[in-house]
């Protein structure tokens, strides 16, 4: 049993009185695609928050490889690995598509303010080779043509394309996805299943947190469950379908009875 | 001793007109999220039209006083319908650089009408101090001491007491849920706006006749103000208020221990050291006005 | 296209001199010519990184102290018994001293931006440039207060064929003055195109997100803050030994506001943006006292003029010519043959 890719153990965040997520623990396996699901105020996109280093946890362990993560800044989370994307749209409005890929590179980028400053050969041949992979990143999401357009301007499927690509850019080990379907219609939810898969195939762990079922139950290999901020359930989609708890969770304890 | 004690005197007299500035602002900062550069303008005009009725109309010393303050709040009311209206959905950038324009525009203005010569305001008041035991304290000090303390008073009530104070403090705590209340959020930013000018000119119509008019004598007030503010924490009129008087004594005892000199200079150092420990402000564990 | 203009416009600027023989018009740019590397230093900061630092006139001011005190030598009583004295240097390295002191305040106010955010950070930079002035006015031992460090030499350097030559007369200061900005522009344009201008502007239009792919910020705005506080005192060196006197004035908000005006009227953002702020707002003084208006009167025409432009052109000029040139192209295009 090889260690997990990611490690959350006993994950608690406070704010005041109010407790957002309380002893969580769930690992990521390496390679896999782990859907977080719940209800509305579960906590998933504080657990998200607290991973990513945008919130401090009030208690628990947050280990990527065996590295603690608890406390770190956003960006050093990123050199870690966990590139994250946002529940509401976010994208460089007032760039270019081409220049939000080109930020998204720029933990792959070497140059140095001073090199920079003196123009050296070697910046100009390094921002050509960026120039190739942004493109060829935007290929891959299928947004090549719009190239040269202000993100603020496409239209909102094309918008979370962008948000995915600008997020793969950063080379993630484990890319976390936060709604990524949201909004979608039932069309462009599909293309993205699709997309899901083949960035699953480039070796990238997925973890997600969604509410469309159907995406959830047809692309993850395990599901964790929160309520109240707590786990309460942990499995493939097939045992979390029949699980009671997920049951009641969601549709209330007169479905359970109903139907357990 | 006895020097402490008339420092703190002189701080106590001084620091309620502070008090008047910083509460002006942190009313203007919390509600409308402006950076008021004009804020010293306001401080400045109030003296200069308190110069004017006092002293070129020949009119009575607390009449010139009533009406500079009235003064104040037309045109600061006139500031923010003019200007600041049409800004309304702009990011704070935009915004605070119209403020410094129009705060170019005003002071120069100022300075054009009256000229730079400096002008003293003549007060009623016997000249002879008042002696408390071993400290004294000028008369008309005392009067401007009293003034600041009832104008700070009736802020107080006005905005814990009445309509206007409550949709103000309604407006400060969440803009959207106000309006959808029927809050008229642009009626709010006209008095509050003008609100807060009103006792900037007040503070200079008070310290006009304590110390001499002259065009650029706003940009300290100003600084000052601000100062208080990040004290007290935005939209803390209470922290403004206390803040006021810290300020006040900060100097009184910079300018008798330290160096005259730097007296000025106790603001700005507050306020940076301030920032480093706290960088919300020294009050605000939890923003709010009231 | 665009290299043959470059080439054309940077060639009429360098022989300037040769044929505009007006001394006071020389003097007018090379004062603008100063005024506009410390608007392009700004621009940095406010216009790329999106930081509101008003203060910015105290990098100036640093600067111009720095290099004059380095070329004249000075000595100054710390603590009793505790003197610290320089010897008079030559004015290259008081230049040198300049940009390197001034680039040190900026690391101490890059760190501090990071921490004080938002309006706050406003009102701690103008509280920095007050606190220099009154620095300046009131350590006297130092700076000589109001009565200014006079007689500061002018740039000496050793030239092949002449020897030492002093930068007394006003085509020379030009030449130094064009030299210094340029390169300032050069430095500018290479930083702003690239992945460190990119992580400038991701800070400014979306910090969550630019975090999330990696973007440090505290080290972007320290290195912003540098490179323009730096750059702002080598302005400060130029004007010291320009001008040739330095005075508690050097570090007026006024002339933050200047620069201010400069740059926002220009265009924020862009390279072009300070330059043509610079010019107009430093062109323009002299047309309104050929005119013979007050300079109140003038003060109030900038403060206007400032208010119109966030008002209509809220961009900027340059960004406003950009896209009245683009739809006129468009048009032109469009427009049946």
């Amino acid at each position: 049993m090889t260690a997990p890719l990611l490690a959350v153990d006993r994950l608690t965040i406070r704010f005041g009185g109010l407790v957002a997520v309380d002893q969580a623990s769930f690992e990521v396996r390496e390679g896999e695609v782990l859907s977080l699901i719940g209800p509305n105020g579960a906590g998933k996109t504080t657990a998200f928050n607290a991973i990513t280093g945008y919130l401090a946890p009030s208690a628990g362990d947050i280990r990527f490889r065996g590295a603690r993560l608890n406390g770190l800044k956003p960006n050093r989370v990123a050199e870690l690995g966990l590139v994250r994307t946002f529940q509401k749209t976010s994208v460089f409005g007032g760039r270019s598509v081409l220049e939000n890929i080109l930020i998204g590179l720029h933990l792959r980028s070497e140059q140095r303010p001073l090199a920079i400053m003196l123009g050296l050969p070697s910046v100009a041949r390094e921002e050509r080779a960026l120039e190739t992979e942004a493109r060829r990143i935007l290929g891959f999401v299928g947004l090549g043509a719009r190239a040269l357009e202000l993100g603020a301007s496409l239209p909102y499927g094309e918008q979370r394309l962008l948000e995915i690509a600008v997020a793969l850019a950063a080379r993630p080990q484990l890319l976390l996805l936060d709604e990524p379907v949201s909004g979608m219609n039932p069309t462009e939810t599909e293309s993205f299943m699709a997309k899901l898969a083949e960035i699953r195939s480039l070796g990238i762990t997925v973890l997600l947190v969604e509410h469309d079922m159907k995406m959830v139950m047809g692309v993850s290999d395990r599901i964790v469950c929160l309520n109240q901020g707590r786990v309460i359930a942990n499995g493939t989609p097939a045992e979390i379908r029949r699980d009671p708890e997920v049951i009641r969770a969601y549709l209330g304890e007169r479905y359970a009875r109903a139907h357990g | 001793m006895d020097q402490l004690l008339q420092h703190g005197l002189n701080a106590l007299m001084l620091g309620g007109t502070y008090a008047l500035l910083g509460i002006g602002l942190t009313l203007i900062f919390g509600i409308m999220r402006v950076v008021n550069f004009t804020h010293g303008e306001l401080y400045a005009f109030g003296a200069y039209m308190m110069y004017a009725f006092a002293m070129l109309v020949g009119a009575n010393f607390f009449v010139a006083l009533a009406l500079a303050v009235a003064l104040g709040v037309a045109l600061g009311a006139g500031v923010e319908l003019v200007l600041l209206s049409r800004l309304r959905g702009a990011d704070i950038d935009t915004t605070m650089l119209v403020m410094i324009g129009a705060w170019i525009a005003l002071q120069n203005a100022e300075q054009l009408a009256w000229t730079g010569v400096a002008k003293s305001i003549d007060n009623p008041f016997p000249a002879a101090p008042l002696v408390i035991g071993p400290v004294s304290v000028a008369w008309n000090r005392v009067f401007v001491f009293a003034v600041a303390i009832v104008l700070i008073a009736a802020t107080y009530a006005l905005i814990n007491r009445t309509r206007l104070g409550r949709a103000m403090r309604a407006t400060f705590q969440d803009r959207d849920t106000a309006a959808l209340m029927g809050v008229r959020i642009g009626t709010i930013h006209t008095a509050t706006f003008a609100l807060g000018s009103g006792l900037a000119a007040a503070a200079g119509a008070l310290l006009g006749p304590v110390f001499v008019v002259y065009p650029t004598m706003g940009d300290l007030a100003a600084a000052k103000a601000f100062a208080i503010v990040i004290l007290g924490g935005l939209g803390n009129i209470a922290g403004a208020t206390i803040g006021g008087f810290i300020l006040a004594l900060v100097e009184e005892l910079g300018a008798g221990y330290v160096s005259s000199g730097y007296r000025d200079a106790m603001g700005f150092l507050l306020i940076i050291v301030i920032l480093l420990f706290r960088p919300t402000g020294l009050f605000a564990q939890k923003e709010r006005i009231g | 296209m665009k290299a043959a203009l470059t080439a054309a416009w940077l060639a009429l600027l360098v022989t300037l001199p040769l044929w505009m023989t007006n001394q006071y018009a020389l003097h007018i740019l090379i004062v603008t010519g100063i005024f506009i590397v410390a608007a392009m230093s700004l621009n940095l900061l406010l216009g790329y990184t999106g930081q509101l630092s008003l203060g910015h006139v105290a990098f100036f001011g640093i600067g111009a102290y720095a290099s004059a005190l380095v070329s004249l030598g000075f000595k100054v009583q710390l603590a009793p018994g505790v003197a610290l004295a320089l010897d008079p240097k030559p004015v290259w390295c008081g230049m040198l001293a300049a940009v390197v002191v001034a680039g040190a305040f900026g690391w101490l106010i890059g760190k501090l931006a990071f921490r004080v955010r938002g309006a706050y950070f406003v009102i701690v930079s103008i509280s920095f440039a007050e606190v220099m002035r009154l620095v300046a006015v009131n350590w006297v031992e130092l700076t000589q207060g109001p009565m200014a460090l006079n007689n500061i030499p002018p740039l000496a350097l050793w030239l092949p064929g002449v020897g030492e030559h002093a930068f007394w007369k006003k085509p020379e200061n030009y030449w130094l003055t064009l030299g210094v900005a340029v390169v300032s522009y050069v430095l500018i344009r290479r930083l702003v195109r690239s992945r460190a201008g990119r992580a400038m502007v991701a800070l400014r239009e979306n910090e969550p997100l630019a975090t999330s792919v990696g973007i440090d910020v505290t080290r972007y705005l320290v290195l912003t803050t540098v490179v323009s506080a730096a750059m702002a005192g080598a302005a400060g060196a130029l004007y010291a030994h320009y001008i040739r006197i330095v005075d508690p004035d050097v570090f007026l908000f006024l002339y933050t506001v200047t620069m201010v005006i400069m740059v926002i009227t220009g265009g924020k953002g862009t390279l072009a943006g300070p330059i043509v702020g610079g010019l107009i707002f430093g062109l323009l003084p002299e047309t309104l006292r050929a005119a013979a208006i007050r300079p109140e009167v003038q003060w109030i025409v900038y403060g206007v003029l400032m208010i119109l432009v966030l008002y209509f052109l809220p961009a900027g000029i340059v960004p406003a010519v950009r896209q009245w040139w683009e739809r006129r192209r468009g048009a032109a295009a469009a427009a049946p043959a």
